[in-house]
């Protein structure tokens, strides 16, 4: 018994209307635009419907300038299939505009995106409502800028020297 | 060494040297190397410690990771300014004479990450006595390094002339 | 723990008695021996068992995906070794097979250059396995099998060396293939390695596997259910420990691997024991695919014939001007991938390693992102180590086997 991709983009079209702005098949890949008020229903929908159980992947994307909305989320959902021969990958692409970089958290779905999610906020700063524990993760606590944004230099280490001094003070008292 | 080796004990059965000479010899012949290892040299640094490349041959066997009890400070992979602070206060607790080897391009200058989050060579916060060039070195370097220690240490203490 | 009320992981309040007792905070790191890396694990205890555990992590965190951004493809190769280093070969073949998926050049890959592939990987597989197997057990006191564990990666190391040059960080494949034929004696190098290597192989068995000690320590120590790891996104060992037979090998396979019989070990227990004995038993089932690779590896050519995309022979550069441009314009600008976004996901010894890839037309990835095993595998680590005793936390640790390289890039 073989998966039907196609069959389940449309169910989830018919249970949320208007949410799915579109499909794209490139090099053996479907990826499913999803507008983000959506996306943790239509996670949901995956994982309890249709059998997405395993979150393979969550990033996003930073093209300033290129095009609006600045940002996009992006999600690998992968389907094991009851006797796991089947191995369906799914990718949902949500778009974040730079005025309300916020989505909702998909940890309540998969508890895997919990440090995923962590990431996405340390280095982009996109806000996930609904995160059991929203803190940056890679970068110090008192870090200040969002470092994979497009604008923040790669060679931009002042912040970095200031928690640096901050961590020696208090390392002092 | 400055040892006067008068046909060692069969001679006369005694020696003579300074103070200097013989805490030297001492201190350069069971150096205890604390590993401060953070990424891909710390594995080199590993394979040295292993049976083929033995450091203990040496005298550096007891690899010690409290620095209260070691001397040397092999500060062996890429080193962010989020390790740096806690890098800088193991330095302090080390007690005195103490030595640091800085292993691999990382510590020596940054390596091949000039990037937000990293320290641009480790002499930025601490003293380096040896630095061991490399991505990573071979633990022959690594060895060659502890053996320049070992030269360093021997003229500790001498007269300036 | 009936006998306390939790008001939070500090105080609870002990029902007997009605008095508040707080619990110890413990701080485990960044600087540690059984840490394998910089990691920093906050304890917090009540005696000697674990109430909660959280881990802090990025002291390691170099600013990789965003130094991917400034330079071409082929530049973002050394890279991505120096993030899971215990293996980097494996990360190097996987980077590749990515940008080859971008290009669309999978199918020209010339069968020489992917079956060396395969043997190369395997052989980082077992690199890897090494290191998670005997550094498991030295932090647990057995420091015999670390030894072993490294002597058998020194035969290793020197395979690699006549490769590529390179002990431990390999930058070996190229985009299209091989940058240099395999060297004559490479064939005769791992026919005695899988000669020698299956020895060592029992006696790391014979000193762990009914080991007393090592079976009270590890059994029924940092238990996970197969469901809860895969909803907590686990891959590889930690995965297949707990019942779960995911490989990306049989699942999405790449470079030939439907084409090797071989099995995926997969234990039920789902503790510290039986991901070890998956571990242990994946290095037999590589030396089974090494094995049939080098019986069937073709000769013929060790590169593409794309001229876009590879560099042509260095002795042309010397004689033919086409030649000497198009070094030129691959080495200064790159070759150019059409604009898209592709993922590739292949099984390192740690789990599920995939890369994203975004390009937009250019020679200079617009995002390149890697989505490392170690970092989705240690979001267990309090789940698992939770009502377990300090000494746990260490088997634990070790079992996830991790790579601070790879979690925090």
């Amino acid at each position: 018994m073989s998966f039907d991709l196609a069959s389940a983009i449309e169910t989830l079209e018919g249970s949320f209307p208007g949410s799915i702005t579109g499909t794209v098949e490139y090099r053996g890949e479907t990826t499913v635009l999803v507008d983000k008020k959506d996306i943790a229903g239509i996670c949901r929908t995956l994982k309890e419907s249709f059998g997405f159980t395993f979150l393979a992947e969550l990033t996003a994307v930073d093209y300033l300038e290129v095009k609006t909305p600045r940002f996009e989320m992006v999600y690998y959902l992968h389907r094991f299939g009851p006797e796991y021969d089947e191995n369906v990958r799914i990718k949902l692409k949500a778009a974040v505009t730079e005025d309300d970089p916020k989505i909702d958290s998909v940890t309540p779905v998969w508890k895997g995106a919990d440090w995923l999610e962590r990431e996405v906020y340390d280095m982009f700063g996109i806000e996930f409502t609904g995160h059991p524990d929203p803190r940056r993760i890679l970068m110090p606590e008192d870090y200040g800028p969002f470092p994979l944004r497009k604008d923040f230099d790669v060679r931009n280490r002042e912040a970095s020297k200031l928690s640096f001094e901050k961590a020696l003070d208090q390392d002092a008292e | 060494m400055g040892v006067n080796t008068n046909s060692i004990l069969g001679g006369d059965g005694f020696l003579t040297t300074t103070i200097e000479a013989f805490a030297n010899w001492g201190r350069k012949n069971s150096l205890w190397p604390m590993p401060f290892g953070t990424a891909c040299c710390a594995i080199e640094m590993m394979g040295v410690f292993a049976s083929r490349f033995d450091l203990s041959r040496f005298g550096a066997e007891v690899a010690r990771f409290s620095p209260r009890q070691a001397d040397l400070m092999i500060v062996s992979g890429t080193i962010t300014y989020k390790m740096a602070s806690v890098c800088r206060r193991i330095y302090e607790q080390m007690p005195e004479p103490k030595w640091v080897i800085a292993m691999g391009s990382c510590t020596c200058g940054g390596g091949p990450f000039d990037s937000y989050a990293v320290v641009q060579g480790i002499d930025e916060f601490l003293p380096v006595d040896v630095y061991v060039g490399g991505c990573p070195p071979r633990p022959e370097a690594l060895i060659d390094a502890v053996m320049k220690i070992q030269k360093k240490i021997d003229m500790e203490g001498a007269p300036v002339v | 723990m009936e006998r306390v009320e939790f008001i939070s992981e500090r105080s609870v309040i002990n029902r007997e008695t009605g008095l508040r007792e707080e619990n110890m905070m413990l701080n485990m790191g960044p600087q540690h021996p059984a840490t394998h890396g910089v990691l920093r694990v906050v304890l917090y205890l009540d005696g000697e068992m674990v109430v909660k555990a959280v881990p802090y992590i990025g002291y390691l965190h170099r600013g990789i995906e965003k130094l991917c951004e400034h330079i071409t493809y082929q530049q973002c190769l050394p890279y991505t070794d120096r993030m899971d280093y215990l293996a980097s070969i494996c990360n190097n073949i996987g980077y590749i097979l990515a940008v080859e998926k971008l290009l669309g050049i999978e199918d020209e890959i010339p069968e020489r250059a992917k079956t060396a592939e395969v043997i190369l990987f395997e052989l980082g597989r077992i690199e890897s396995h090494l290191v998670g197997i005997g550094t498991n057990a030295l932090d647990l006191g057995a420091m015999s099998a670390f030894l072993y564990c490294f002597k058998e990666r020194e035969r290793i190391y020197e395979i690699l060396e006549t490769v590529c040059g390179a002990r431990l960080t390999t930058s070996y494949p190229r985009v299209g293939g091989l940058p240099l034929d395999l060297p004559d004696d490479f064939e005769e190098k791992v026919w005695n390695f899988l000669k020698i290597f299956p020895k060592t192989l029992t006696e790391v068995d014979k000193l762990l596997t009914r080991n007393r000690i090592w079976i009270d320590r590890t059994k029924g120590v940092a238990f996970i259910s197969g469901e809860d790891a895969v909803d907590l996104g686990l891959t590889g060992p930690t995965l297949r420990g707990s019942g779960v037979p995911y490989d990306v090998r049989k699942a999405m396979p790449y470079l030939g691997y439907e084409n090797y019989d071989f099995e995926v070990p997969v234990a039920t227990d789902g503790d510290t024991y039986s991901r070890y004995l998956c571990r242990l038993e994946e290095m037999h089932q590589s030396l089974k695919i090494i094995e049939q690779a080098l019986k069937n590896l073709p000769d013929g050519p060790y590169a593409a014939d794309l001229p876009d995309v590879v560099l042509p022979e260095k002795q042309l550069t010397y004689t033919r001007m086409e030649s000497l441009i198009r070094h030129f314009v691959l080495v200064y600008e790159g070759f150019k991938p059409p604009a898209g976004e592709v993922q590739h996901a292949v099984e390192n010894p740690k789990g599920e390693l995939s890369y994203y890839l975004v390009s937009d037309g250019s020679g200079i990835p617009y995002r390149m992102r890697v989505r490392g095993p170690s970092f989705v595998n240690m979001q267990a680590l309090p789940q698992i180590v939770q009502g377990s005793l300090v000494a746990d936390v260490i088997a634990a640790i070790g079992s996830l086997d991790i790579v601070l390289g790879e979690i925090d890039r």
